[in-house]
């Protein structure tokens, strides 16, 4: 039986190394799996650039219309906080960004963890909200598969477990980072298998989107 | 065509490029592509959800062409296709849909639905799970070459009478012409005053053109039913035709899906570019305007608002040129709601008007274009597709709205100077 410091060893190290490996090889393989199909070149005579407009819809694509905002609210509000809450929490708390210079090299700053601890209960408020919305919404019940329960459970737990490890609630330190750091690195190994890939993939998917359509004069 | 569950699953694999893979791999189920359709927004099914309509064809990416999905495979694991599968999921693309794309304008992630159901279609007709509307239409665009088997003696009955009422001599098979206009059967049955107006128009603008006794149809079935190798064909009679007359441009017509087909479609169904230009005749009537060759006498005062056809708008790119012709001449031009390529189908695109077992459901669907014709009051719509045209005028009279639905080159013709 591994103790708690053990524990803690072994998720910062091999844990670590193992998921960040298969997190990177899966989202390659899965990256490659789709370029490599490629696509035939287009022998109609264009009215518009791919290039330009598939660059154009990569970002206007965030951006919804004013028809479809009001058409699609819940969706769009919902999706907008916590992706921008998941974002804030990842990337803007000192501790993360610690790991991200010891891994990357490159740090940049932080922000309060108040702030953080604000946002990450409103992430996970939002997604438990987001979950019963989709076991209740009819379409989205109907399209709604294991792949998707599963993203949104490896997506909350580090949420959760994080938001626990922070607070000190329960058990000793060295458990809950490990625990937390675990629900990270399940994210990590589940991340190229799920929808959760759309996070990469939604970059070729709009540039195609943009392209199609702005080769025939039309931007998308 | 004999058609077989392996030849429908063998067209599927062939349909899978890294666009449908990029598609299916960004779908978070999120459902708002089922608020951008109006199969889903009236009839609150939520299988008719667009992305849902496209699983056949998900399943044999996941299943061919993902490592997951063949390993899934080998051990026997994951959804796989069926004969049954695909006869179950007819009226949900054939039906339910008229590849209006407007799913692939909202996706967040990016998903050209539209297109994916397109290439959905491929795999369905090759296993034989069409609509009877559309495989008969598309055998009679095959052996007659007309889907409404339109021959050449009715088009010439057709001329004649033009020829009576206008006093204008129409053009055929005249070598050397810079345009070669094209015709949908629906313009030579119902609105031969198409050809009419046209005639007029080229007269007054002094246009050389003709029309090919041998290849005057302009729609594709083969695009509607989802079979490249029969679209290939019909396209290739066109391009022969305008080889034979050597013609510098084709016209496409006051059709949708003809435009797709002849105009995007086409070089890629027959794998080699044109020798000549295709021109939609919206696109050619503006550049005329732009040259000064248009004179229009009075102005309309009526309120008049444009319904995009979707593969001339949204799907074609001729989204400003319908709107500076009627600024021509029309005064109290009006938007809809969601306008050009953000329009709402009339509800009978994509095959649909030709499947009789849709009948039902294109007029239920046809509340959102009241809907949106409701929230503008005008006297009187104009549009540039005469499948469009004709199925607005069944949903206006189905949902006793009255106002008439105008063709744009017919409505120029008429308020041209020396008309």
């Amino acid at each position: 039986m591994m103790t708690e410091t053990e524990l803690l060893t072994w998720v910062r190290g091999p844990g670590f190394q193992i998921a960040t490996i298969i997190f990177v090889v899966g989202v390659m393989l899965r990256l490659f799996e789709i370029i490599m199909l490629g696509r035939k070149a287009n022998l109609a005579e264009a009215k518009g650039s791919e290039m330009s407009s598939g660059l154009r819809t990569v970002f206007s694509r965030t951006l919804p219309d004013a028809s479809t905002f009001k058409r699609s609210t819940f969706t769009i509000t919902a999706g907008y906080i916590f992706h921008i809450g998941l974002f804030v929490v990842i990337f803007l708390f000192a501790p993360h960004i610690l790991l991200f210079k010891e891994v990357l090299g490159i740090s940049w700053p932080a922000l309060p963890s108040t702030v953080i601890d604000a946002t990450a209960v409103i992430t996970i408020i939002t997604l438990v909200i987001v979950l019963v919305h989709r076991l209740k919404d009819p379409v989205k019940r109907f399209l709604s598969n294991f792949d998707d329960y599963l993203g949104w459970f490896v997506t909350i737990l580090p949420l959760v477990t994080g938001y626990i490890a922070f607070h000190r609630v329960g058990m000793s330190a060295p458990a809950l980072i490990a625990i937390h750091i675990l629900s990270v690195e399940l994210l990590m190994v589940v991340f190229p298998f799920t929808k959760l890939m759309h996070m990469f993939t939604l970059v070729l998917a709009r540039w195609y989107n943009g392209a199609i359509s702005g080769y025939r004069g039309v931007q998308s | 065509m004999s058609a077989s569950f392996e030849k429908g699953y063998n067209a599927l694999k062939e349909q899978v490029d890294s666009t449908v893979a990029s598609f299916f791999s960004s779908c978070v189920h999120c459902g708002m592509c089922a608020d951008a359709c109006l199969f889903y927004t009236e009839t609150g099914a939520p299988e008719r959800t667009p992305i849902h309509k496209a699983e056949p064809l998900r399943r044999v990416w996941k299943q061919e062409y993902t490592l997951l999905g063949r390993i899934g495979k080998l051990f026997g694991i994951g959804a796989k296709v069926t004969d049954e599968m695909l006869e179950q999921w007819e009226t949900l693309v054939y039906d339910s849909c008229t590849l209006c794309g407007r799913c692939s304008m909202v996706c967040p992630v990016g998903n050209d639905i539209a297109d994916m159901i397109r290439k959905t279609r491929e795999g369905m007709a090759a296993a034989g799970h069409a609509p009877p509307g559309l495989i008969g239409a598309t055998k009679r665009a095959v052996t007659i070459g007309s889907p409404m088997g339109v021959k050449l003696p009715a088009l010439q009955a057709q001329i004649t009478h033009v020829e009576k009422d206008t006093g204008l001599k129409i053009p055929v098979d005249v070598e050397g012409a810079d345009y070669m206009l094209l015709l949908s059967s629906m313009e030579i049955m119902n609105f031969p005053e198409f050809i009419d107006a046209v005639a007029k128009i080229f007269k007054h603008a002094n246009v050389s053109w003709t029309i090919s006794s041998e290849a005057f149809e302009a729609t594709n079935s083969g695009i509607q039913i989802g079979s490249s190798d029969i679209a290939a064909e019909l396209v290739q009679r066109i391009v022969d035709a305008a080889a034979k007359l050597k013609v510098k441009n084709v016209i496409s017509p006051e059709c949708g899906h003809a435009y797709m087909a002849i105009r995007w479609d086409g070089p890629n169904l027959i794998g080699k570019s044109y020798d000549f230009k295709v021109v939609h005749i919206l696109e050619l009537l503006d550049d005329l305007r732009q040259q000064g060759r248009l004179k229009v006498s009075g102005r309309l005062s009526q309120r008049l608002t444009y319904h995009d056809p979707c593969q001339i708008s949204r799907r074609g790119g001729v989204i400003d040129e319908p709107r500076n012709l009627i600024n021509m001449i029309a005064d109290n031009f009006t938007e809809m709601p969601d306008t050009g390529k953000m329009n709402w189908c009339c509800g009978a695109g994509g095959g649909v008007s030709s499947n009789e077992r849709a009948d039902e459901i294109r007029l239920q669907v046809f509340q959102r274009k009241k809907d949106q014709l409701d929230a503008i009051h005008v006297d009187g719509m104009i549009s540039a597709c005469s499948n469009c045209r004709i199925h607005l005028e069944d949903g206006l009279e189905e949902y006793h709205m009255d106002m008439p639905v105008l063709s744009l080159t017919e409505t120029l013709a008429e308020n041209l100077e020396d008309n």
